[in-house]
């Protein structure tokens, strides 16, 4: 038991590493669909709530965990469809418009 | 029987694994907008197949109550992401993640209830704990945003007398009933902790204001990844442990990197209910002070004579919904052969990089939108900087000491050859403190709606 916990910790610890290393790079303009999408992501506790609820037994338990599954689902499909739609406005250049000269890079 | 057990629970290991990995990939696609979006349909089929993979867990009960509870999130979510303003996205953030760290509360307590009579040690206790604590501040915590953010109450910080003690007292009771559960784990216990932190998550949100909901939006964002991560622990899942620490530590650096745009610590930010207590001195002084304005049309007249044009938006522009006459006067100015770009300030909007989308959505290109430290050695060759709708983030007294703003690093809108502000009124910004630059003698004031004085400087322009 002992070294299950030390391995969820290696894994806790290398991850905070690969954390700020991917997103050391983002850059500003992507700011908020980082954090949309990084919202998103902490929806995978809709597995989490799978797991819980899967396994309950009696009311309480079964309602808690209908209710995590629920919360969770709004978390994971809203996450998800609020980054798309903003990454979806992200474009490089106006279709129809002449090429001016670029003020950077 | 036992053979194909752990074969199946190998697979379903081997998806959540999968899963991980695309979620890794999704954070990294959003180093550049070309990718972004790819990389979010890669999570987002990561995430698929991780759900998909759940509901083949041996001996799952309750399916039906589960689907049921899917589906109505699901109806509820995806209109809502789907319909909802541009300019009202933080809130619509904060909401989605308040529910996830109100999901990951719900599933360390309910855990906490099925593995109680194996007398579970220590550190699955704290586990828990950490879970219900953290999810349930998260939840509260952004719930106040939401509210805030919505305007159903002021978005300025909430203070009342008294309220570092009783602040103090959340504080000190929360480690206290922190340190009973640890030595008396009970699930009434944890009902008792979920209720604190309840309150413990609202005490903290309701002072802060204005300006500073961005960093708290973040700071939120990330809590709800650590109590994913924590409920990762107690149901010995990795896939939650490495999801939920991924957001936890890419929010606490956004977080970071949020404060130091501002110029300001995060406790400062967390605890001193900035912009309530500092307006009272700096402002009013000058009301009566000569400011230069002019008409709409004179400004179009004058921006047609430009070489190169900066705009500096603020949440003011969203306000007035001026996101796209404003690309249609930078267009007019391009089409005459004047160079135009947008100089944004890290913590313009409600939410970090928020002026972009909304810029975004207006189809202007995302390569005219440099951050700050791009534009600010350009703005000395500006012949004019438009100020829309932003006025503490172009603000000088920030380079002095002694203002509440001091340290903060702004846009140096004063470098340009002529500044123009468009502004509704000569009420300061959030900071609550005057703006010298307004008084500057190359300074220009255009007073009224922001989306009014761009369509007339717009009509002025095309004409001259």
């Amino acid at each position: 038991m002992g070294n299950t916990i030390l391995q969820y910790l290696t894994v806790f610890i290398l991850t905070i590493f690969v954390g700020i290393e991917v997103i050391a790079k983002v850059p500003a303009i992507l700011h908020t669909p980082l954090m949309s999408g990084s919202n998103a992501i902490h929806g995978v506790i809709i597995v989490g709530s799978m797991i819980v609820l899967g396994s309950a037994s009696g009311g309480l338990e079964i309602a808690l965990g209908t209710a995590a599954v629920f919360l969770a689902t709004l978390n994971v499909v809203g996450g998800f469809t609020v980054t798309d739609r903003m990454l979806g406005m992200f474009k490089a250049k106006p279709v129809d418009k002449k090429k001016t000269e670029e003020v950077a890079k | 029987m036992t053979g194909t057990l752990i074969a199946r629970g190998t697979v379903l290991d081997l998806c959540y694994l999968f899963a991980a990995i695309t979620f890794i990939l999704a954070l990294k696609g959003l180093s550049n907008p070309k990718r972004a979006r790819s990389g979010n349909f890669i999570a987002m089929f990561g995430m698929a197949v991780a759900i998909g993979a759940t509901f083949f867990q041996p001996n799952l009960r309750n399916v039906l109550p589960m689907v049921i509870a899917m589906i109505v999130g699901a109806v509820i979510g995806i209109p809502t992401s789907r319909f909802v303003k541009m300019t009202a996205m933080p809130q619509l953030v904060a909401i989605f993640n308040g529910v996830g760290g109100g999901a990951a509360a719900l599933v360390s307590i309910t855990e906490y209830m099925k593995i109680q009579h194996e007398g579970p040690p220590t550190y699955v206790v704290l586990e828990v704990l950490l879970g219900v604590l953290i999810g349930t501040v998260s939840f509260s915590g952004s719930a106040i945003a939401f509210i805030k953010l919505q305007e159903l109450i002021t978005g300025r910080p909430i203070t009342y007398p008294g309220q570092q003690v009783i602040n103090a007292l959340l504080g000190v009771g929360a480690v206290a009933l922190i340190v009973i559960i640890l030595i008396h784990p009970s699930v009434a216990l944890l009902w008792i902790l979920l209720a604190v932190a309840f309150i413990v998550g609202m005490a903290i949100v309701l002072p802060i204001g204005g300006a500073d909901v961005p960093v708290l939006i973040s700071l939120l964002n990330s809590l709800t990844g650590i109590a994913v991560a924590a409920s990762g622990f107690t149901l010995d899942n990795n896939m939650l442990i490495v999801a939920g620490t991924l957001v936890g530590a890419s929010g606490l650096l956004l977080t970071q990197m949020m404060c130091k745009a501002m110029g300001r610590s995060l406790p400062n930010i967390l605890f001193s209910a900035f912009g309530s207590a500092v307006s009272g001195g700096a402002a009013g002084t000058g009301e009566d002070r000569p400011v230069r304005s002019q008409t709409p049309e004179d400004i179009g007249v004058m921006l047609a004579y430009a070489n190169k044009v900066a705009i500096i938006p603020g949440y003011g522009l969203a306000v007035a919904q001026a996101q796209h006459i404003i690309r249609e006067l930078a267009d007019e100015l391009e089409a005459k052969g004047i160079d135009v770009f947008y100089a944004i300030h890290p913590v313009a909007g409600r939410m970090p990089g928020h002026m972009n989308v909304l810029l975004a959505e207006a189809n202007v290109p995302y390569d005219k939108l440099l951050e700050m430290d791009e534009a600010n050695p350009m703005l000395k060759d500006c012949d004019v900087a438009l100020v829309v709708g932003a006025n503490d983030t172009v603000n000088p007294a920030a380079r002095e000491a002694g203002s509440p703003i001091s340290g903060m690093p702004i846009i140096n809108a004063d470098e340009a050859g002529q500044v123009v502000f468009l502004k509704r009124s000569m009420r300061p910004g959030f900071a609550g403190i005057e703006n010298e630059l307004l008084f500057n003698e190359k300074t220009t004031l255009v007073f009224g709606d922001a989306k009014e004085t761009l369509t007339k400087m717009v009509g002025a322009l095309a004409a001259s």
